[in-house]
This record gives C-alpha cells, sequence and structure tokens, in this order.
C-alpha cells in the first residue's frame, strides 16, 4: 500500500512539475477556459441578469470544454517518446499511474474552477450563497472529471484522429456529471432551490464509479 | 457456423429467417396500419373526440424499436465485451460490434419515429427532460462514439480492448444517466406500461406483441449478417497481411538466389 502511494505520488508530482515548468495551463488552459465565458457574455447579449441564471451551467460547460484540452496535454506528455513504456519499466503499477494522472488533473481543475469562480463573480455577478456546497461540490465533481478523463484519454491515446475522438467520447459520459454539478451550483449560487447535497451525493456516487471502473480498465489498456 | 470462405454473409437458415422476417413485417405492417382501429375515445363530460387517433399506429413499430435499441443492443454488445475481455477471442469482440452497431440504427430511429408520433399527440418535436428520451439521445452519442472508435484505424487487439471498455463505460453509465435526468426534470411524457390492463385478444395488444416478435427476428437477422461481415473483414485482412508477407519472402528469395 505505501509502495502504491508513493508511486502514485511520483506520478502525479511528475505531471504537475512539468505543468508548472511548461506553464501550458496558465499560458493556454486558463485563458481558453476565460474566453469561453466572455464567449457566453457575447452569445446571451450581455445581460448579466440573464448570465447570473444560467451562470451554473455555464461555469461547468466551461470547466468541461477546459478538461479536453488539459486531457489532451496529459496524454501527450506519455505518448511523446513513449513515456508510457518507460513508466511500465519502471515496475509501477496501472492503477497508481491512473491514480496518479487523474490526480495531477484534479488539481489543474481545481485550479482552474476557482478562476473561473472568479469569472463567474466578476462578469456574471454571481454570489456564492452557500460556501460549504459550493467547495464540496466542486471537489466531487473535480474528482469525478478528472478520473473520467484520465481513463478516456488513455482509450484515445496513440491514436491519429485522437483530437476528435476525444470530445465524441468523453462528452456523452459526463452528462450526468454537467447535469449534476449545475444542479449543486445552482443550489450554492441561490439561483434556484434544488437540493444541492442530494445531486452533490450522486456526482460522489458516479466518481466512485468511474475511480473504480478506471482503474481496472487502465490495466486493461496499458498491456498494450 | 457458415462456409467462412465463400465470402457471403448468408447461410440457408439465415435466408429462411430472413425471408419469415420479411413476411413478418409486411404483415405488421397491414395489421398496424389497416387493420387495428385508430385510437378514438369520447370526452366523459363533453362528449368530444378525443385520443391519439391514426398517430397510435406509429405504436405498434416504436414500442419494439425502444425495447431493443436503448435496452436490449445495449446489453447484448455490454455482456460481448466482457466476454471479449475475459477470453480475447475476436468472436466476442465482432458480436460486441455487431450487436452496437444495429442497436445505434435501432436508437436513432427511435428517437426519429418518437419525434413524429409526438408531434401530434403530444405537440412538440422534443421534450427537454423527458427520462426516456433524454438517456436514449445520450446512450445514442456514446453509441456514435463506440462506432467512431471501431472507424479508426487501429492495431486489432488494441482496438478490440478499447471498444469492450467503452461498451462497458456505456452500460454501467446507463443507470446513472437514467436518475440525474429523472431528478434534473421529474417529469414525463410517457406513459407507464398499459399492458396489463390491454385483454389477450384484443387486436391492439395482438399486433404489439407480434411487433416485438417480427422486430426480435429483424435485430437477430441484422446482427448476424453484421457479424458474419465483420468476420469476413477480419479474415480478409488476415489474408492480405499473409500474401504480403508471402510476397516479400518470395522477393526476397529471390535477391537471394540472385547474390549466390
Amino acid at each position: 500500500m505505501n509502495q502504491f502511494m508513493h508511486d502514485l505520488l511520483l506520478v502525479a508530482k511528475k505531471d504537475l512539475r512539468i505543468e508548472i515548468r511548461s506553464r501550458v495551463i496558465i499560458n493556454q488552459v486558463v485563458p481558453f477556459a476565460l474566453l469561453v465565458l466572455v464567449l457566453f457574455g457575447f452569445a446571451l447579449d450581455a445581460d448579466q441578469k440573464t448570465l447570473r441564471v444560467f451562470s451554473p451551467g455555464l461555469f461547468w460547460v466551461a470547466v468541461l470544454l477546459s478538461l479536453l484540452l488539459a486531457i489532451q496535454r496529459s496524454v501527450s506528455l506519455e505518448t511523446a517518446n513513449d513515456s508510457l513504456t518507460g513508466l511500465k519499466l519502471a515496475g509501477l503499477s496501472p492503477a497508481a499511474i491512473f491514480f496518479g494522472k487523474s490526480i495531477a488533473i484534479f488539481t489543474q481543475i481545481v485550479f482552474l474552477e476557482l478562476l473561473l469562480t472568479g469569472g463567474i463573480i466578476i462578469f456574471y455577478g454571481s454570489v456564492i450563497e452557500d460556501p460549504a456546497l459550493w467547495v464540496v461540490a466542486g471537489l466531487v465533481t473535480a474528482l469525478a472529471v478528472s478520473v473520467t478523463g484520465t481513463l478516456y484519454g488513455a482509450l484515445a491515446s496513440g491514436l491519429e484522429v485522437r483530437e476528435t475522438l476525444l470530445p465524441i467520447l468523453l462528452l456523452p459520459v459526463l452528462a450526468p456529471v454537467l447535469i449534476g454539478a449545475t444542479k449543486a451550483y445552482s443550489g450554492a449560487l441561490g439561483e434556484t432551490i434544488s437540493n444541492g447535497w442530494q445531486w452533490t451525493g450522486l456526482l460522489s456516487l458516479f466518481a466512485l464509479i468511474a475511480a473504480t471502473l478506471g482503474s481496472l480498465a487502465y490495466g486493461v489498456l496499458v498491456e498494450e | 457456423m457458415f462456409k467462412q470462405n465463400q465470402g457471403v454473409t448468408s447461410s440457408p437458415k439465415s435466408r429462411l429467417l430472413g425471408f419469415t422476417t420479411l413476411l413478418g413485417l409486411v404483415t405488421l405492417f397491414v395489421f398496424a396500419f389497416f387493420l387495428t382501429d385508430p385510437d378514438v375515445r369520447l370526452h366523459p363530460t363533453t362528449g368530444e373526440e378525443i385520443g391519439q387517433f391514426d398517430a397510435v399506429r406509429l405504436l405498434y413499430l416504436h414500442v419494439p424499436m425502444a425495447i431493443i435499441g436503448p435496452y436490449l443492443a445495449p446489453l447484448v454488445g455490454a455482456v460481448a465485451s466482457i466476454g471479449y475481455l475475459v477470453k480475447r477471442t475476436p468472436w466476442w469482440d465482432v458480436t460486441a460490434h455487431a450487436a452496437i452497431e444495429v442497436g445505434a440504427i435501432f436508437c436513432g430511429l427511435v428517437l426519429v419515429q418518437g419525434s413524429i408520433w409526438g408531434r401530434p399527440v403530444w405537440n412538440t418535436w422534443w421534450e427537454w427532460g423527458d427520462v426516456r428520451i433524454m438517456t436514449t439521445l445520450i446512450l445514442f452519442l456514446m453509441l456514435l462514439g463506440y462506432l467512431a472508435l471501431r472507424r479508426v484505424v487501429a492495431d486489432e487487439h488494441k482496438q478490440a480492448r478499447r471498444s469492450a471498455i467503452v461498451a462497458l463505460v456505456a452500460a454501467v453509465n446507463l443507470p446513472i444517466i437514467n436518475r440525474s435526468v429523472e431528478w434534473w426534470e421529474s417529469r414525463t411524457l410517457h406513459q407507464k406500461s398499459t399492458l396489463s390492463e390491454l385483454k389477450i385478444e384484443d387486436l391492439t395488444f395482438f399486433t404489439l406483441m407480434m411487433g416485438i416478435v417480427v422486430f426480435l427476428m429483424l435485430f437477430t437477422w441484422l446482427v448476424l449478417h453484421r457479424f458474419r461481415l465483420g468476420w469476413l473483414e477480419k479474415e480478409s485482412l488476415k489474408q492480405e497481411s499473409l500474401t504480403a508477407l508471402e510476397e516479400r519472402r518470395a522477393e526476397a528469395a529471390i535477391n537471394e538466389e540472385g547474390r549466390s
């Protein structure tokens, strides 16, 4: 177990260190996410009242679109120079690689959520009315999309059409997450009366199933 | 099993099944569109004629397709995918592909046909938040993703493994999607099953049951042929690479002779 945790943290630290040094998230993904928020503003006719009502949904659509970029980035780290084979030869278990990469993406998504929350407060005039729900639902959703994204990133990796295939495969699977996270944030931002904690429960169930299935399936995928 | 080297997808038994299915479809159309009555009832107080009228006839096709597309086909696909991950033989992989491809067509048809039926009856082409419509739509999109993955040229085993995982995740995700849509908008225009209210001798019930049987036969026939086509595809790829290998060996042998 200790070895597993050690390997997991090793992979997570490696990915995060590369991110911090290459600054792809800061230089590309964050501006992209903010751009999406601004585009929604243009599309909805710059009416702050409307934007505030739809802010939970727009927030999570921006997160999902940015997630695609983060996943592509995470996959390209392993496919370039066939680094995945290196990790396997180093004796790391597939489950440790899977969770390590998921944690790295989770950290990036949480960072992105913080910035986007600032974005919807400034641009859309949203107000956080239930901070506990906002934090818990944000973390659980980040976990759900990170583990699912890592699995689907591995599914699409090494294929010529990876960039186009990943969204087609991943986005329908994340449909319940989008619904749940939007409802939970509607409650947290006080836009509608919704049972946010019940939705957070469903999101946790999704994250748990995705993590279990993902860690098992990752082993099958990396034996290639 | 059929003779693989003939390069055809039919066999005497599958031709018989195909012919019976065709006859069944014609009979079903006659029953659904001519022999059964339109749904017309009188309003208890106003005495006005209400009901689905002729639109009810579409249900004889809609219900069987809705049983196969979003339920039976993905189930067969998921079971075959588990079979592949356990046994690692192409038979399971080709079966999963065949079932899901046919299932995707049925799902698409259910959505289109349901929409056509919904316009006169529910007065809308589309209903956001209806659990069954949304679940079928998301499943349809996931199946399209599966088919997109199958079209990507990759190593045979790699593709089979990845496809099996996608099919399994789709099947596991289905109840969660269903539950999330149910909570999202807890409304449905779909009626609950009313089959138990119908009498056995009722022509409506008979036509509906016939529809289910005929469409199950159609599904079996389509999957059978798609399976055989997939199998022949694999065989021909194998043959092509063997021939190419033979040719390279022959070239090498000629070069060797030339040198000596």
